[in-house]
């Protein structure tokens, strides 16, 4: 199946991350992924329009956006370098840095605040092993981190690990959802 | 052209007409009411952000962003009113925050727009019982240098590289009281006019490496100048301490720089300080030069000269009145000078304005005067000419090419080596030391102003040349730069109708200028 | 009960109506359901019939404005010779809405043929709808639902064989809760930092990739199709307060009650019924304290002012607060209000997007000053600074992320400054401690 252009439910190569981070960059934009791009450029009358899904392909290929992907896609889009960092570092959901694979985000705003997120984030940071917010755990498969409101207040507490969406998460039900995921 | 609409309307109690369009932060200035404001440039895209600027408009409902607001017919505008000066009061609390409030040890201090409007309309006191945001400084490569800490994100140096230069080298990072101007690793802000960034950064976040630490603000003496390091001209302020030039920065003129000015020219101001001066007058005795009175050593110099077929070796440096003068001087014989060349670095976002490949400041002016531009500086020069140099380093001149001469006769700030074969050294100011005018690549005559002393017992170009002048029994009878140019303008077609009170400060083209070119008006970042 | 449940018996699915029906996702079962048949007779219509029809029907923006969504459309002039867009604003981010996310992922076809009608009566012939990043599942099924659009000549060149051209793209934000403003969203769809604009110049006049466009919700959109179907007078007349409010209305639930989902009720309808009857009130052995009714950015109810509320534009408004975006977010006497705020402030604090000093600073500074009294830490003149910080975050900024910060703020002080004042007194809170059942 060729991945969505807008991308929707299949999620990102975070298991990749360490090949990513280490070796030479591979350039991510070429022959499939290059044809992507163009398809998603004749639905903009401005190549900068594309900076956005340009960066998602980016992080679905690599698990994160790493400087040499912002070079990239700048030198796609003629942008600057800079200009595109401007623009990532805007966007929370953009990855400056690897992260486990499986990125696991709470919703903690107020709604789900005072349904009792916080706990469900104590359970995950000790079920995972964490221990702390946005660090990734030794075996280099969970980071948790505290999301602001992902628009489900009703299904409090909703959860997302990497591209799924969890309802009514509870942090009983948490051991059960992180042994699934292994 | 259809006519502009004009608007009518109120301000603090001014009746006001600007045209349609106009906004009401320009509207005020033309009736001498300035609204404080950060993140507004008149050189730049409006960005609106800093929301210092509010002022309360009778009937509207909130209160206007000065800078964003175009004027209306009829509207009255009350810039001191109770409640724009809380909401600007406001404003400055809150830019204050995270400030580390470290003026003592900070560049701009003195020139420092959130000091100055903070002790005009600001609290006295901060309501700020948190802890303050840290990040550490930066060095950004080029001149530049940011202190995070200081910095109100104006986004003027962002606009800055975005909208003039056309290198969009700076971001905003990050969002929200986390964010902070950023550059991308290994990308240095190098481009070469990227030092109007820290001029136009209104406090002390963005500081040039060249200055930092290098005097206080309130220390420096201001001079209006011409920057003399390329042919465009651009129009700067020299700045001072104890007789040093320490800093040069641009002076506003819409039809040459606009508000800028490129990184060469601005760094390049040491010359003007040099230590290696000829102080005093020198004639030649017993193969070696020795110090004299300036009488006996105009005299020496009119009489190696009167008479004599005479080549002059002429600096682009020099002003209008030296080289006229010196055309005087050298009636029948001839003159050529050459000029260093640099790659052309043109500032995409503003008309014709460019760090221009001839790195002198009257190249324009001297050839308008009848010298001769060359490569080779001295093949006018004939068997038994007597040679006079004036302000020319004569480097790199082979000396068996001097020897054709029948003396030499130096003017200069600086001893050239050659000096040693001269008869009589005239030492003159440079060109931060005198008043004059020069010309620019469109012929724009444009006046410097003195803006230190110079040393010993030099003297003004003009003057000397005017000494030489009279001594050699020509008419001269000059007691100011300004009677040589009256003399200049009367003689020359060219500089015909122009006086150093119509050149005024932003400078005026020459008869036969051309009409395009920088004498348009400049549109920066116009959509 | 409202979605994920069976509809209540006193609500109104019009748009709700196949919540819960996973056949309604394709482009079959949309059909089988009546789908398209009102872009058919759209596109049968000249387009200032149609703009003329949502304006006799009293439809107004369901995102948070309620600005009238026919007299937004009649901005756009015909004939300007530049091409039109429409943005169809999936960006649902404020805290305690949730109603696009139903709507998208149980109707992506609605919200198509609500966009292939909304372009065509604003002479655009693209739109894009851009959906938050978060919104995996509702990208999904849009995303399906477009590309079926497409195969089925719905969309494209040659829009259902009437020889128009109409396009509908899908496309993801990053996670920036600002990009639901208008106008920080078509920034953000031009590939930049989602920045609101200044205005003027309007969207109508200058917006997306500097061309006139158009930006609606949701909801806004979806709801076109139902009224060019059955008419703008069957619209209206289901409202309770016709004519001021006309139509139905989702309203998301959340928070401390019994059954939070998303329903849909007429406007005007009773909010003491709804939050009791149709939500099943606080949960079990609790008390209802107050509302935030309209998202997080308005001002917050007591239960008295929630209680005598009648749902719609103007009776939220009667009652101290906003309808906004139709989230509303319970809270019971187990819950801490200086908390609630407190986190409400961090939210905005994290989402600002640092162009205006009130806000960058204004929010960061609150929400320091929020979470200290919160831990015991505050000062009573604490609440003069918060009151003072407020009044400058509030009509001063560009947009209103800053006055929304301001807001529950100063009406959780006005209305519950007991509490803030127990914590700061040296009283730690203590909630009402849950009757045993």
């Amino acid at each position: 199946m060729t991945p969505d252009l807008v991308g929707g439910l299949e999620s990102p190569d975070y298991a990749s991350h360490d090949r990513a981070a280490h070796d030479p960059y591979v350039p991510v934009f070429t022959g499939d992924v290059k044809r992507q791009l163009d398809e998603l450029l004749a639905r903009y009358p401005t190549k900068m329009a594309t900076l956005l899904p340009a960066l998602w392909i980016v992080q679905r290929e690599r698990g994160w956006v790493s400087e040499e992907g912002m070079v990239e896609v700048a030198d796609l889009l003629e942008l600057t370098p800079a200009y595109v960092k401007g623009v990532v570092t805007f966007y929370t959901m953009y990855h400056q840095h690897p992260v486990g694979k499986y990125f696991i985000q709470v919703c903690t705003t107020s709604p789900c605040g005072i349904c009792g997120a916080e706990d469900v984030v104590k359970a995950f940071l000790r079920h995972t092993n964490t221990g702390e917010l946005g660090v990734t755990s030794p075996d280099g498969r969970f980071t948790v981190i505290e999301v602001e409101c992902l628009g489900a207040c009703g299904f409090a507490t909703p959860v997302m690990v990497n591209e799924e969406f969890i309802e009514s998460v509870t942090p009983e039900k948490v051991p059960d959802l992180l042994a699934r995921l292994a | 052209m259809a006519e502009t609409k004009m608007v009518n309307l109120t301000i603090e109690g001014r009746a006001v007409s600007v045209p349609d369009g106009t906004t009401i932060l320009e509207a005020a200035k033309t009736v001498g009411v300035l609204i404080p404001h950060y993140c507004y440039h008149p050189g730049l895209p409006v960005a609106g952000v800093c929301r210092m600027c509010l002022v309360e408009v009778e009937k509207a409902p909130k209160l206007a962003p000065s800078c964003a607001t175009t004027v209306v017919e009829g509207q009255v505008v009350h810039v001191y009113s109770d409640k724009s000066l809380d909401a600007r009061k406001g404003v400055l609390e809150m830019l204050l925050i995270n400030h580390p409030l470290d003026c003592p040890i900070c560049d701009q201090s003195g020139e420092c727009e959130l000091q100055d409007y903070t002790y005009q309309e600001g609290r006295e006191d901060s309501r700020y019982r948190e802890p303050k945001r840290f990040n550490p400084a930066e060095d950004f490569g080029g001149d530049v240098i940011y202190v995070p800490n200081r910095c109100i994100l104006c986004t003027r140096c962002v606009r800055f590289m975005d909208d003039v230069a056309h290198d969009s080298m700076l971001n905003v990072s990050e969002r929200g009281d986390r964010a902070l101007i950023g550059k991308f690793e290994g990308k240095d802000l190098t481009h070469p006019w990227a030092s109007n960034v820290v001029d136009l950064c209104p406090v002390g976040a963005l500081l040039s490496k060249d200055f930092l630490n290098k005097a206080r603000a309130w220390e420096l003496d201001r001079t209006a100048s011409i920057c003399p390091n390329c042919t465009q001209g651009c129009n700067v302020i020299m700045e001072t301490r104890e007789n040093q030039l320490v800093r040069m920065r641009p002076r506003p003129n819409e039809n040459v720089n606009a508000f800028f000015m490129c990184d060469w020219g601005r760094l390049n101001y040491r010359w003007m300080n040099e230590k290696n001066r000829v102080e005093q007058p020198m004639v030649g005795r017993a193969r070696a030069l020795a110090a004299t009175t300036w009488e006996i050593a105009i005299t020496a110099a009119a009489r190696a000269l009167n008479g004599k077929k005479v080549f002059v070796a002429a600096s682009p440096m020099l002003s209008n009145e030296a080289l006229f003068l010196l055309t005087q001087i050298m009636e029948g014989g001839s003159g050529a000078f050459r000029v260093t060349e640099g790659d052309e670095a043109p500032l995409p976002g503003v008309k014709d304005l460019a760090l221009r490949r001839e790195r002198a400041a009257n190249v324009y002016g001297a050839e308008a005067l009848g010298f001769n531009k060359t490569r080779d500086l001295l093949a006018g020069l004939k068997q038994g000419d007597v040679l006079l140099v004036a302000g020319e380093d004569l480097e790199g001149i082979d000396a068996a090419v001097i020897a054709r001469a029948s003396e030499v006769i130096v003017i200069s700030s600086v001893l050239p080596e050659v000096a040693s074969k001269a008869s009589v050294v005239l030492p003159i100011a440079n060109f931060s030391e005198e008043e004059g005018t020069v010309t620019n690549l469109r012929g724009r005559v444009q006046r410097f102003t003195q803006a230190k002393q110079a040393p010993g017992d030099t003297r003004p170009s003009w003057l000397v040349l005017g000494d030489l002048l009279g001594a050699m029994g020509k008419q001269s009878n000059f007691f100011l730069p300004s009677e040589v140019f009256a003399s200049l303008a009367s003689s020359n077609k060219a500089f015909a109708g122009l006086s150093y009170d119509s050149i005024g400060f932003k400078g005026l083209p020459l008869a036969n200028a051309p009409a395009t070119g920088t004498n348009a008006p400049i549109a920066v970042g116009a959509a | 009960m409202g979605y994920p449940n069976q509809p209540h018996q006193r609500e109104t699915p019009v748009l709700s109506r196949y919540f819960g029906d996973a056949e309604a996702r394709s482009l079959e079962g949309w059909r089988k359901r009546g789908g398209y048949k009102a872009l058919e007779k759209a596109l049968g219509m000249a387009p200032a019939d149609i703009v003329n029809v949502v304006k006799e029907s009293g439809l107004r923006g369901r995102g948070g404005a309620g600005f009238p969504t026919g007299i937004k459309w009649s901005f756009m002039k015909p004939g300007d010779g530049k091409p039109h867009y429409l943005c169809c604003n999936a960006d649902e981010s404020e805290p305690g809405t949730f109603k696009d996310r139903e709507l998208m992922r149980w109707t992506p076809h609605a919200l198509v043929e609500g966009c292939a009608i909304g372009a065509y009566a604003i002479g655009a012939e693209t739109a894009y709808v851009y959906i938050r990043g978060e919104f995996t599942e509702p990208l999904y099924w849009m995303e399906q639902a477009v590309k079926e659009a497409y195969a089925a000549g719905i969309l494209g060149k040659n829009a259902m064989g009437t020889g128009k051209r109409i396009d509908v793209h899908v496309h993801k934000g990053a996670g920036a809760y600002i990009c639901g403003e208008e106008t920080a969203l078509m920034n953000s769809l031009e590939g930049r930092r989602g920045n609101p604009r200044i205005k003027p110049p309007f969207p109508a006049v200058s917006g997306v990739f500097g061309m006139p466009t158009t930006i609606n919700n949701v909801e806004t959109l979806i709801a076109a199709a139902p009224i060019l179907m059955n008419g703008a007078d069957w619209y209206k007349k289901m409202s309770l307060s016709n004519p001021k409010s006309t139509g139905t209305k989702l309203f998301s639930v959340c928070g401390n009650v019994q059954r939070p989902g998303t329903y849909e009720v007429v406007m005007g309808f009773p909010f003491k019924e709804f939050l009791y009857d149709l939500c099943g009130g606080p949960p079990h052995g609790r008390k209802f304290k107050a509302v935030i009714p309209g998202g997080a950015s308005v001002p917050i109810q007591t239960l008295e002012e929630a209680e005598a509320t009648l749902m719609d534009y103007e009776g939220f408004v009667a009652q101290g607060s906003m309808l906004g975006s139709g989230g509303v977010i319970v809270i019971d006497d187990g819950q801490s209000m200086v908390s609630v705020i407190a986190r409400i402030a961090r939210f905005f604090a994290h989402e600002s997007c640092a162009q205006c000093t009130q806000c960058r600073e204004g929010t960061a500074w609150t929400t320091k000053i929020m979470e200290r009294i919160r831990d015991g830490q505050g000062t009573i003149e604490d609440l003069d600074t918060l009151l003072d910080i407020a009044e400058q975050m509030t009509g001063k900024t560009i947009c209103v992320l800053s006055d929304s910060c301001a807001v529950p703020v100063v009406s959780g002080i006005q209305k519950f400054r007991n509490e803030f004042e127990a914590l700061i007194q040296g009283r730690r809170f203590h909630p009402v401690i849950a009757a045993v059942a």
